[in-house]
């Protein structure tokens, strides 16, 4: 008991998922500032944006609900370390697995988005609400190509646990190669999912302001930015787990290396992606995610039940 | 969702400068635009008034950060025309070259801020740091970046050194390797063609009854340029094609820009190479005879308007200033009706606005019917006045200040 908690709370829990984060976000921000010809921030960037952030006043709008506009953050917070107990990072064994965790993963990966939502809709701002509509509208865009392309893998190891996914491509290494249209729509869905450039929509600084966020300020904005960071490193732990799950359970040392090398390899494309495209319409996203995105996300099932009738 | 009115502006992270849009939006979808002007009157003609003809081509220049030569050059045509004055040839073709230097600068400028409204940071980046050679080229030439200073009644202040001509031939190569890549860009790029098509719509009858000018007229296929219809300084001498497209949207005004640029080139090379030999400026009089004389100029943002009256002495008698954005900004509410909320940000720096330098007003008292002009004695009276009608009162708010003052 004791060890689970602290396992929880220190490594691979909170303390070190925060960590994490932050040097992902660095990692993020050097990375799209040297596509577009620029310096960059130091490397302390994120912590020293953190403090500053915790160190100012919370200001809560008149109009808006204060229990659910300060419960927001915290929601989003949470949510997203828990889902990270349930991916598997540098082991065959996340630090908790049960027959059917993918699903919560995805569950408690949504959350954030539906906080996102909460949190602006309360806030009663004018750009706030516009955001969080979009929020809310870009949801329903991604989610579901997501949802099928981590689906996919699944159904070709005949398992509901991610866990026992990665057990069974280390067995089937072969079967990794044919993941690829997956793995291609996982990332695009995770840039909308992460609201990052051409989907950053719904926080769209030149229309909206900061959409859902324009009212936080403080404590609650950073929890809010955490929240989203840890949200980047856990959306790149799951892709990497679900499409990169090879070199688990080897060695912890060389396992952990791998690890880490596959979530920055996973922020070096998101990175990418961002710096060559236009923030796209919403109509022109949700057109893009159905049309394209969702039927290739299909397509990637179809190859799946194929090769679990014919080569397995 | 029922329908919404946004305010954006005169504060928003869109908008560099404060000028209010009212956008009323059923869903994502505008159903009606209205603007606001006048957030930033600087009294700019009045002062013009009361200043002498030189002194007042420096206060000119500052109407526009950018289309700053512009608005110099413009006026002292007309002052010139006044007072009859020929300026030399190679003065015309130095002040010609810095015209067309400062549209370079400015449509990469432009093409920076198109790149950062539709969210393509990267196109920001990449541009602006190329706009950095030739702004490298003007600080070199005239010691400024922007305000060059360049202008003078008769002439132009600085000559150009054929080194200094090299360094400027040298730049527009690099430039233009650059723009190609750009409109290589411009034609590839799915998401940015996706964003720019479409947005800001408007036709060419539209366009031309509501009077826009410049790469947004062009745009809309209204083949007019100042530079060829009614040619000042040395553009009755040079070659160039005026580019017009028939998109008639915001992809269609970038498209125009960046062929403006390519064109910008050529004739950068063309006036270096024919610059004519002698002296760069006639001494103007201090005292300009009685006339007035109307100036167009070609602006980066298209046709810049300056009217000047002078009676006889050292001081003009009217200045009027009709900057390009006033005339383009009665198209950008028809733009923007039926557009998408996404939209407002690109359309309206589509028309490259330049708010600033358009305010000019006199404040009016509507409810009496009557106008009256305010010094800025009557203009202070008035706002404490109407702050105490509203309860605020500032002369105790600064009672309590200097109290607090004196006891720190």
């Amino acid at each position: 008991m004791a060890v689970q908690i602290l396992e929880i709370i220190i490594f691979p829990g909170f303390l070190f998922l925060t960590v994490f984060a932050m040097i992902a976000e660095y990692l993020d921000r050097i990375l799209y500032a040297r596509f577009q010809n620029r310096k960059g921030p130091p490397w302390f960037q994120p912590f020293a944006d953190f403090i500053k952030l915790v160190a100012k006043e919370d200001i809560v709008p008149e109009c808006a609900n204060p229990f659910v506009f300060k419960l927001m953050p915290i929601l989003a917070l949470a949510s997203v370390i828990t889902a990270s107990f349930y991916i598997p990072m540098w082991d065959n064994k996340a630090l908790f697995s049960f027959e059917g965790d993918i699903i919560v993963i995805v569950y408690l990966l949504t959350i954030p988005t539906i906080s996102f939502f909460l949190g602006g809709w309360y806030s009663r701002s004018l750009y706030a609400t516009i955001g969080a509509m979009r929020n809310l509208t870009q949801l329903f865009a991604y989610e579901v190509p997501l949802f099928l392309a981590i689906l996919s893998p699944a159904i070709l190891a005949h398992t509901w646990s991610l866990s026992e996914m990665t057990v069974f491509f280390n067995n089937h290494l072969w079967l990794l190669p044919f993941n690829i249209i997956g793995f291609a729509v996982a990332l695009i869905a995770l840039l909308g999912k992460l609201e990052k450039v051409p989907f950053d929509i719904p926080e769209a600084e030149t229309e909206i302001v900061a959409g859902s966020f324009t009212e936080y300020s403080g404590r609650l904005l950073a929890f809010f930015r955490m929240a989203i960071d840890i949200e980047m490193v856990v959306g790149a732990s799951l892709v990497a787990a679900v499409f990169l799950p090879f070199g688990l359970g080897l060695n912890p040392v060389l396992g952990f290396i791998l690890y880490i090398l596959k979530v920055v390899f996973v922020i070096f494309l998101l990175a990418l992606l961002r710096s060559v495209f236009a923030r796209l319409r919403i109509e022109q996203m949700m057109d893009f995610c159905w049309k394209y995105l969702a039927p290739a996300a299909f397509l990637q099932i179809v190859v799946c039940v194929i090769l679990k009738g014919v080569l397995l | 969702m029922s329908k919404l009115t946004i305010p954006i502006g005169p504060q928003h992270p869109a908008l560099k400068e404060p000028e209010c849009f009212i956008i009323t939006v059923d869903g994502e979808r505008i159903c009606e635009a209205n603007m606001r002007l006048g957030y930033n009157h600087r009294g700019i003609e009045k002062r013009c008034e009361e200043i002498t003809y030189i002194q007042s081509a420096y206060l000119i220049e500052r109407v526009c950060g950018i289309c700053s030569h512009s608005h110099s050059t413009a006026f002292i045509q007309a002052v010139e025309e006044i007072a009859g004055l020929e300026v030399p040839k190679r003065g015309l073709y130095i002040r010609t070259l810095f015209g067309e230097l400062e549209r370079i600068h400015s449509h990469l400028l432009w093409l920076g801020v198109a790149g950062h409204e539709i969210g393509f940071d990267t196109l920001l980046m990449y541009s602006w740091r190329d706009r950095e050679i030739v702004m490298d080229i003007l600080a070199m030439v005239s010691g400024n970046r922007v305000n060059y200073g360049m202008n003078s009644i008769g002439g132009v202040k600085r000559d150009i050194s054929p080194e200094q001509a090299d360094a400027i031939l040298k730049a527009m190569d690099d430039l233009e390797e650059r723009t190609k890549y750009y409109i290589e860009l411009g034609l590839q790029e799915t998401t940015l063609i996706k964003r720019l098509s479409g947005a800001g719509s408007i036709s060419y009858e539209d366009a031309t009854r509501l009077g826009a000018v410049g790469p947004t007229a062009r745009a809309s296929k209204v083949d007019q340029d100042v530079r060829r219809d009614d040619p000042y300084a040395a553009y009755a001498e040079l070659e160039f094609n005026v580019i017009t497209d028939d998109h008639n949207d915001v992809y269609g005004r970038t498209l125009v820009r960046l062929g403006e640029l390519m064109e910008s080139y050529k004739l950068v090379r063309q006036l270096i190479k024919n610059m004519p030999d002698g002296p760069i400026r006639k001494k103007g009089p201090r005292k300009i005879p009685a006339g007035e004389a109307i100036s167009r100029y070609e602006a980066p943002r298209g046709e810049d308007v300056h009217y000047v009256k002078a009676n006889g002495t050292d001081k003009a008698f009217r200045v009027k200033v009709r900057a390009p954005t006033l005339a383009n900004l009665s198209a950008v509410s028809k733009m923007l009706e039926g557009d998408y909320l996404a939209d407002v940000p690109i359309v309206i720096a589509a028309i490259d606005p330049c708010f600033s330098c358009t305010d000019r007003m006199a404040v009016r008292n509507i409810r009496g019917g009557a106008t009256e002009m305010h010094n800025p004695g009557s203009l202070r009276n008035f706002s404490i006045d109407w702050y105490r009608r509203r309860g605020i009162d500032f002369t105790d708010l600064n009672k309590k200040l200097m109290k607090r003052l004196e006891r720190v």
